[in-house]
């Protein structure tokens, strides 16, 4: 009896779930189409957007199956600040204004964000700021924390991101941050090792990691990985993968061609 | 014979000569010293490592000698390189303190509290006052940890292994209450974002209290053997020398920067998780040398004991009160707890997403596999570590998993400092430099 049952029911199982599936894909489609009339959200004219990011699960395969797929949202980094930047900042970045010669070309920007001060220098006037912030009495940043490098391969033209850390213990534990950016195409920053000399190694982790050169380090050479390496593996283009594990007769993903959420 | 002399062999393929080459591995050394000899060239290279065992994991060290003296020192590392930074890109931000913690190995709380630090920030969420407490007091414990097996392997290094046994010993003890708290000896990703995994278990603060007590003792009985050994002295007084100069201009920071008399300590400079309220000193000393560092490390223990000891009286005063942030959003949903058959989730969580409220279920589901968002923006956070500043730069594109993560870790930043130390010093020495930096390679390389 039950198999009569289940051989009676399954033909009409199968269609409903054959009709219900095409139905999906025809109000997916439909969806799909209605988000590539209608233009993502404008956004704040100040705010930077780093990237787009597609679907609501944002899966990085594309299989978004929340119904979502279509939705387009751009990644907004906070703005550039109007002063007055609270707390020790202001001073910091007048003193820096007094000392750099040329303050607004060399600091283009400034954002405060979460407590953080950062400064956007312009790549030719780095030294400029450093040798100030490290000699200048009233900033006195003795502390060179490191370089470390972010890649936003969507924003052309400044792909690759340096990003240093600086602390003062003289003005009891002021920090402050410089962010430069540099493009995929001529990924080339000024060194600043002659200046802060406990930088040595981080700007060779950072071109390593992210092929950022830096004119002028002794000796710029890979750090962490092998010499002849190739690549540069913190790229958002290098995958996870590494090199694959060989089994007998079978293999496994790679991390990042497994199941994945954004 | 397993050495082998290929003399004047151009091992690189380029134009250049490349010397006598000798390799050492195992069999017979006078046969090295002879062929050595034969060349007559005083100025050799030397290859440490990269598997010394007392290089503190896989360190490799290149030395030009001349004779006994270094004339050059550089440090060559990578060998422990995991990828951890690349690898939590592609993983939520939680599970990210599962990367995080086993950065440098010997210091897994520091690791995770830097990391949740940063994404609380990123968040801009405050967590619960018994969590900082619980965190502070595990911090602490785990610096006395740390600072023992600096002790420890640094005197087997030099031979003595009494105190490598010593430390040992008492290192156990702090271990006994981390996994008796977190359910796991190292790596245990204890620390979440947003507060704590579970709270201290019932009867684990008296636990505690009894070897804390043993803790004194062993400490006590460490002191006697070190402060005043002769032996000890005669290895590590004015061996690897770094004066204030030196370490402003490197960077370094944490005991050695101690050792040159400057108070430098994050917890009293930028205080974060309450340490504000905590009362202890910041141990300097003005040797500038492997002793002074020694010293520094033996009397923090004592002032993280006393700190302890008042993270122990706030969290008895606030007792039951909660250790993760209410936001459901945020906070892990499982409510772990020791069963018969070890740590795991709550019998009384699984029997309610399980039984009786759907809703949990699928939140439990989507707050585990997909994760919670992060606002876009980028935050750096440090914290004193035992080795000096662990900073986090993280930034985050709005999603369930780091957009980028970097870690400052102070062994990398530090071991930078290992060519000053040992240069013009003597062969035996360089051990000293190297152990007095107290380096642990999974940090380095991560």
């Amino acid at each position: 009896m039950g198999k009569e049952k289940t051989n009676k029911n399954s033909p009409d199982k199968g269609t409903l779930g054959e009709s219900r599936e095409s139905e999906d894909l025809k109000t997916t489609e439909a969806i799909n189409k209605h988000e590539e009339q209608v233009p993502a959200d404008a956004p704040e004219p100040s705010a930077t957007v780093v990237a787009q990011k597609q679907g609501m699960f944002g899966s990085s395969l594309g299989n978004d199956t929340s119904g979502y797929g279509g939705l387009n949202q751009p990644v907004l980094f906070p703005p550039a600040s109007q002063r007055p930047y609270g707390g020790y900042f202001d001073e910091i970045v007048d003193f820096l204004a007094a000392g750099v010669s040329d303050f607004d070309a060399a600091v283009p920007k400034v954002v405060v964000d979460r407590g953080d001060l950062t400064l956007h220098v312009s790549p030719q006037h780095l030294r400029e700021v450093a040798m100030v912030m490290r000699d200048d009495a009233n900033l006195r940043f003795e502390m060179c924390l490191g370089v470390s490098g972010v890649n936003y391969p969507e924003l052309v033209g400044e792909e690759l991101h340096a990003v240093y850390h600086f602390a003062s213990i003289t003005h009891n534990m002021r920090r402050v941050r410089l962010e430069l950016s540099c493009s995929d195409d001529h990924a080339v920053l000024p060194s600043i090792v002659d200046v802060y000399p406990a930088i040595d190694w981080h700007e060779r982790e950072t071109y390593d990691m992210f092929g950022i050169v830096f004119e002028g380090h002794p000796g710029l050479t890979r750090i962490l990985m092998p010499d002849d390496w190739p690549g540069h593996p913190q790229r958002k283009d290098y995958p996870l993968g590494g090199i694959p594990v060989e089994y007998k007769g079978a293999s496994i993903p790679a991390p990042d061609q497994r199941r994945s959420y954004s | 014979m397993s050495t082998e002399t290929q003399a004047n062999q151009d091992l690189f393929g380029d134009d250049e000569t490349a010397g006598a080459v000798f390799n050492a591995a195992g069999g017979d050394w006078d046969q090295i010293t002879e062929d050595i000899a034969a060349v007559g060239e005083e100025r050799i290279v030397v290859n440490m490592g990269p598997q010394h065992p007392s290089t503190h994991g896989v360190l490799r060290l290149i030395l030009e000698l001349d004779g006994e003296t270094v004339r050059e020192a550089r440090a060559g590392i990578g060998y422990l390189h995991t990828g951890i930074e690349k690898n939590m890109e592609f993983r939520t931000w939680v599970q990210g303190t599962t990367f995080a913690t086993r950065m440098d190995y010997l210091t897994p709380i520091f690791n995770e509290a830097v990391y949740c630090l940063g994404i609380e920030k990123l968040l801009g969420i405050d967590v619960p006052e018994r969590a900082s407490d619980i965190r502070v007091l595990m911090m602490e414990l785990n610096r006395i940890g740390s600072h023992l097996i600096a002790l420890g392997t640094g005197g087997m290094e030099l031979g003595a292994t009494t105190v490598m046994t010593t430390c040992f010993r008492e290192r156990e003890r702090v271990l006994r209450f981390f996994e008796a708290t977190t359910g796991l000896r190292m790596n245990h990703a204890y620390i979440r974002p947003g507060g704590v995994a579970q709270d201290i278990p019932e009867g684990g603060l008296e636990m505690l209290e009894k070897e804390l007590a043993d803790l004194k003792g062993g400490l006590r009985e460490l002191e006697l053997l070190l402060n005043e050994n002769p032996v000890l002295k005669a290895r590590t007084v004015d061996v690897g020398y770094l004066s204030l100069a030196g370490c402003m201009a490197l960077g370094i920071t944490g005991p050695i920067l101690r050792s040159t008399g400057l108070p430098h300590d994050l917890r009293k400079s930028e205080p974060y998780c309450t340490y504000e309220k905590y009362d202890f000193e910041v141990k300097t000393r003005d040797d500038m040398d492997a002793y002074g560092r020694i010293r520094i490390r033996i009397d923090e223990m004592w002032e993280s004991i006393k700190i302890s000891e008042q993270a122990i009286a706030f969290l008895r005063e606030s007792e039951g009160q909660p250790v993760m942030v209410e936001d459901k959003n945020i906070a892990w949903p499982a409510q772990l707890s020791i069963g018969a058959d070890g740590q795991g989730n709550s019998l009384d969580h699984i029997r309610e997403i399980m039984g009786t409220s759907m809703e949990s279920l699928i939140y439990h589901f989507k707050l585990v596999t997909e994760g919670f968002r992060v606002p876009p923006g980028q935050v750096y956070s440090a914290i004193e570590s035992p080795k000096g500043e662990l900073g986090v730069h993280l930034v985050s594109d709005g999603g369930t998993r780091p957009f980028r993560a970097h870690f400052r870790d102070p062994s990398f930043h530090n071991l930078q400092a290992a060519s000053v130390l040992s240069e013009g010093g003597l062969v035996a020495d360089v051990i000293v430099a190297v152990a007095s930096i107290d380096p642990v390679m999974g940090g380095v390389d991560r």
